[in-house]
């Protein structure tokens, strides 16, 4: 089967001028058709400015059985475009129809609902009319120590009609930091995209840089990289858990689970420094050795923590009251969660077997294979559990390679990048998939950075879990997603 | 009911006493050393380096309140005239403060004898994050765990802004906080007092500069203290928070509960 557009893989470069460029109906075509007749699926749709003042837009489709990455563009002129909407017949594409319109103004026709992504702009809300409807409105302001979005909850009664997400608030626009500044600060803003995720992005960003570079990274460093992300794998999934636990009122397992997740950010700082594994990962390799006194403590300190997960876990989940409440709480069917394109662990819970690490494995993922865990239920049940599968082959994986990782030695810095170039670096986050896309100039120099956080794809599978719910589900359906506010708004 | 009274046996008693009995980890980066005599005349290698454009030269200075703790200038300083200590004091009460030469960092001075009579025993905070990658929140959040156990020194976060003493603030403020976050300061009842934590929320941090944001709490409320850090380590957090309550010249800090 000819799948048309140009092929890529996960990490490595393409010359820009081999991504074929097509005309707006006719992309639009290729992308609907390969989506629905190849089981494609839209993981980005970044622009890049052309010479002329007009605006490219890629499509970038993944092709998830076959570890392959397809890549075809349209260019719009300056001024006024418009292009027949994706959404109608795609409804993952709606967020990224969105973003594009709100930045570059291209109009997608025939779109159902426009509204503002990162803008503060006069809107309507979304409001249910009857008799006994009411409207519940938080934020940005929460009541917890979070970030900052604004939710409508249209109700009747305690039943949870429409819940409407708004955010924007946390827009410090990072994309556009990513493409202009030095590579030093591209660093760091690449590990504060969203501060839960410094190895997850800053791994994206240097498996992008690296590929520009043709640099080829050494093995160990990869594993150091694979452990890291593992051990930021294993402090939210736990941490999550510990919330939940805490939303339920089951406080022995919220305090157990939540002094455990300490345990492993406590890991990342023996490795890395800071708690969040900061300037660990930077394009080339790895900035610090993984000493023998390092590997054996990593290595009690899991054995530990495999034992800690397990009674707690067993604790959480034997308590009929817990389970009672998690089971059949925030249900999202397995067409739904297709449809929306979900990402990581809740696609994962909605039967969706979708992980970057098998899909399209880059570093020790291609020598180290994790199955991936599916359930079947799509609740908040299945999102808890999940967690605590993954977490066990997290400990299981992260140990193994501190048995395997042995000399690590700082790479060579990417200094020089190719010209006209696209990549698209791909990172199974704890979240979920993580997509950078740069494209280089004519010079080498970056002139399009795009970034999608796992949280972009599953806010609306949020929305759509509280529905027809008590208004009461919805913290435990928000700490079983647990989104990134700053990695949406970028 | 065995299994849970055997559970919490298995997890015994995990809460840390203050100031820590042990070091933190080797490489943990904390308090930064500057010995100004050893650079090289001419050299700027350290503030090209700097991501945040912390550094500034002649004399060699270092921004606490812009630095993200990154180890690029020690690594890139040719005669290792940089160096990290594990001391995780940092807390100032001036923005001026956190301008680092070779001297001590000015540690944040308690406050005057009336506020302290306020708020010395019980401080109730309201967090807001403007901005925040939600690195900063989450250590805020730790402070609430087990380990950390804020409450035990009488400090609390509170759901609203009514309720509290004063505002935590964390993020560059992105233009599209900034009103959430003035009218968020209005709320709460005077006197109060506002805490700025992390780098973002002091200077901007990485998004110094950027378009869409203000560069730190600064730029919309006034600030009593600085808490440095990208994101500060939670004990940092709390001996700021103690230090501007008094708490740690008194002699009552061990308070290992
Ligand atoms: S540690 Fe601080 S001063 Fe040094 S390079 Fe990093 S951000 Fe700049």
């Amino acid at each position: 089967m000819n799948l048309g557009g140009c092929s890529a893989r996960n990490g490595v470069a393409v010359v820009t001028t081999a991504i074929p460029q097509l005309a707006p109906e006719a992309w639009r075509l290729w992308i609907v058709t390969t989506c629905q007749t190849a089981r494609a699926r839209l993981l980005a749709l970044p622009t890049a400015a052309t010479a002329e003042g007009g605006r490219c837009v890629y499509a970038i489709l993944g092709l998830d059985t076959r570890n392959e990455l397809r890549i075809a563009a349209t260019t719009f002129p300056a001024g006024h475009a418009a292009y027949p909407a994706l959404t109608p017949d795609l409804p993952e594409a709606q967020l990224f129809e969105r973003v594009v319109y709100e930045q570059h103004g291209i109009f997608p026709e025939g779109h159902p609902w426009l509204k503002p992504v990162r803008t503060q702009r006069d809107y309507p809300f979304f409001a249910v009319e009857g008799d006994a409807v009411h409207e519940v409105a938080v934020g940005p302001v929460h009541a917890g120590i979070i970030e900052p979005g604004h939710f409508r909850f249209q109700c009747h009664g305690e039943q949870v009609l429409h819940l409407e997400i708004a955010l924007g608030y946390q827009h410090r626009g990072a994309s556009a930091l990513l493409r202009v500044a030095t590579p030093a600060r591209r660093a760091v803003v690449a590990e504060s995209l969203a501060g839960d995720t410094v190895i997850g992005h800053s791994w994206a960003y240097a498996q992008a840089i690296e590929g520009l570079a043709g640099v080829a990274v050494a093995h160990h460093a990869q594993q150091l990289r694979a452990l890291a992300l593992e051990l930021e794998r294993l402090a939210n999934h736990v941490g999550d858990l510990g919330a939940l636990a805490a939303d339920i009122g089951y406080l022995p397992a919220a305090a157990y689970f939540g002094r455990l997740r300490g345990e492993f950010l406590n890991l990342l700082m023996e490795l890395t420094g800071n708690r969040y594994g900061r300037s660990l990962v930077y394009p080339g390799g790895v900035c610090h050795a993984f000493t023998a006194a390092l590997r054996a403590r990593c290595g009690t300190k899991l054995a530990e923590a495999e034992r800690d997960l397990k009674a707690i876990a067993d604790l959480f989940f034997a308590e009929s009251t817990v389970v009672t409440r998690l089971e059949q709480t925030g249900v999202v069917a397995k067409k739904v969660a297709r449809q929306l394109g979900l990402v990581g662990p809740a696609a994962r819970a909605s039967n969706l077997l979708r992980d970057v690490r098998t899909d399209y494995p880059s570093g020790a993922y291609r020598f180290h294979y994790i199955p991936p865990v599916r359930l079947a239920s799509g609740d908040v049940y299945a999102r808890a559990l999940l967690r605590v599968l993954e977490a066990q082959q997290a400990l299981t994986f992260a140990a193994e390679q501190c048995r395997i990782v042995h000399r690590v030695e700082p790479g060579a810095p990417c200094e020089s990048l190719a010209a006209d170039r696209l990549v698209v670096s791909l990172i199974e986050g704890w979240r979920g998939e993580i997509v950078h896309v740069v494209r280089t100039d004519a010079y080498g120099a970056i002139d399009a950075y795009d970034v999608v956080d796992p949280s972009f794809h599953n806010w609306m599978g949020l929305a759509w879990a509280c529905r027809g719910g008590q208004i009461s589900d919805f913290p435990l359906c928000n700490k079983s997603f647990n989104l990134s506010y700053a990695g949406h708004d970028l | 009911m065995w299994d849970t009274f055997k559970t919490r046996w298995q997890q015994g008693h995990r809460t840390q006493a203050f100031p820590p009995a042990q070091p933190l980890p080797e490489r943990f980066r904390g308090r930064p050393t500057i010995d100004a005599g050893r650079c090289a005349a001419g050299c700027t290698a350290c503030r090209d380096a700097c991501p945040t454009e912390a550094i500034t030269l002649a004399p060699l200075t270092f921004d606490l309140g812009r630095c993200t703790f990154c180890p690029a200038c020690a690594e890139a300083c040719p005669s290792g005239a940089i160096a990290w200590t594990p001391d995780y004091r940092l807390a100032t009460r001036t923005r001026e403060g956190l301008l680092l030469r070779d001297a001590a960092l000015p540690l944040a001075t308690a406050l005057d004898r009336k506020m302290r009579a306020l708020f010395g025993r019980s401080l109730k905070l309201r967090q807001v994050s403007a901005g925040g990658c939600n690195g900063c929140e989450l250590e805020l959040q730790a402070l609430n765990n087990v380990v950390f156990d804020l409450s035990r020194f009488g400090i609390q976060f509170v759901a609203s802004p009514r309720h509290a003493d004063g505002l935590v603030i964390t993020g560059p403020v992105t233009a599209n906080m900034r009103l959430a976050l003035q009218k968020t300061y209005e709320a709460v009842p005077d006197p109060k007092l506002v805490i700025a934590v992390g780098a973002c929320a002091i200077s901007g941090g990485p998004f110094l500069n950027s378009p869409a944001c203000h560069n730190g709490a600064t730029s919309t409320v006034p600030v009593d203290l600085f808490i440095p850090g990208c994101p500060p380590h939670p004990l940092t957090i709390l001996d700021g928070l103690l230090r501007l309550l008094g708490r740690l010249e008194s002699g009552r800090e061990r308070n290992t509960a």
